[in-house]
């Protein structure tokens, strides 16, 4: 599934360059937890959280994340745009809770990552 | 009693995860031979900011030596858990990456206060995080185990008011838990 298809089920607004939106995303995981992020996910991810510090970027060094949406309203600071463009990192962010995320985006075929 | 309690909570706790096929496991942690190249980070304490660049920095140089991608993310989530450690519980510390033909070793020492209990920490759910680091998304209680899981041989070792010593290799073309290529 195209990020952009992701953007527009989960009317997200984008925080990173229009290009990233090309990008294919195989498949996803949510948690606000980083030992369970770490722990679950076999394979590079698309990640759906309400965490929005700096160690969430970090961990997309140590997992190749495939991308970051941040659920519930929840926005990245400008400090951390900049860090998500030098790892190269799609962002974006949607009003609608972890749950409700998770089950359009599973509904529209996107499977869940290896655990 | 309250003595004899004092006693055993403030002695000297270790725990070593070393699989039966990792045959050289606890002498290679006791005795390191003098590495290739050697690492070496400062970890300062409650800073979030900076918390996991060292573990970037050790990836990515092991990135460069060509070590194969699938060791590379056990490497690298290890040691972001262990310096996340440090950085959340303790008063700061160093970390250390030692690279050899076949594996890294890596070890952190901090400056205290010292675990209670090592087996306690080592369950999975086990957390004595505090807000801040909870706030972060810290605290699931799954740091340990998280490293013992990803890597080829640990030991900690621990003592409450002293410093907390951890060690751990991760070889470079065996998988995990004993699995080996072999097989």
């Amino acid at each position: 599934m195209k990020l952009k298809k992701i953007v527009e089920l989960l009317e997200a607004e984008v925080f990173c360059p229009e290009k990233y939106l090309e990008k294919d995303i195989t498949c996803a995981f949510g948690s606000d937890l980083i030992s369970d992020i770490l722990m679950c996910t076999k394979e590079p991810t698309l990640l759906l959280t309400g965490l929005t510090n700096p160690q969430v970027v970090r961990l997309a060094d140590m997992i190749e994340l495939q991308g970051i949406v941040f659920v519930r309203g929840k926005k990245p600071t400008p400090e951390l745009v900049e860090m998500a463009k030098e790892s190269d990192l799609p962002m974006i962010s949607t009003a609608f809770t972890l749950f409700k995320s998770s089950g359009i985006l599973y509904n529209e075929g996107l499977r869940s990552c290896r655990i | 009693m309250k003595v004899c309690e004092a006693a055993v909570s403030n002695s000297l706790h270790e725990h070593w995860a070393v699989p039966d096929e990792v045959k050289d496991g606890r002498e290679f942690i006791l005795n390191p031979p003098e590495p290739e190249l050697v690492l070496d980070y400062e970890i300062e304490s409650r800073n979030y900011a900076k918390a996991g660049k060292a573990s970037s920095d050790i990836k990515l140089t092991l990135k460069q030596l060509g070590v194969d991608p699938s060791v590379l993310r056990k490497i690298a989530i290890a040691c972001y858990e262990a310096e996340i450690n440090v950085v959340a519980h303790s008063k700061g510390g160093k970390m250390h990456a030692n690279i050899y033909d076949d594996r890294v070793l890596v070890i952190l020492e901090d400056e205290g206060p010292g675990i209670e209990d090592v087996e306690k920490a080592m369950l999975p759910g086990f957390s004595t995080a505090d807000e801040l680091a909870r706030e972060m998304g810290f605290g699931a209680g799954l740091g340990l185990p998280n490293i013992k899981k990803n890597c080829d041989a640990m030991h900690i070792s621990s003592r409450l008011g002293y410093k907390t010593r951890l060690n751990f290799f991760v070889l470079f073309d065996k998988l995990i838990n004993g699995n080996t290529n072999e097989q």
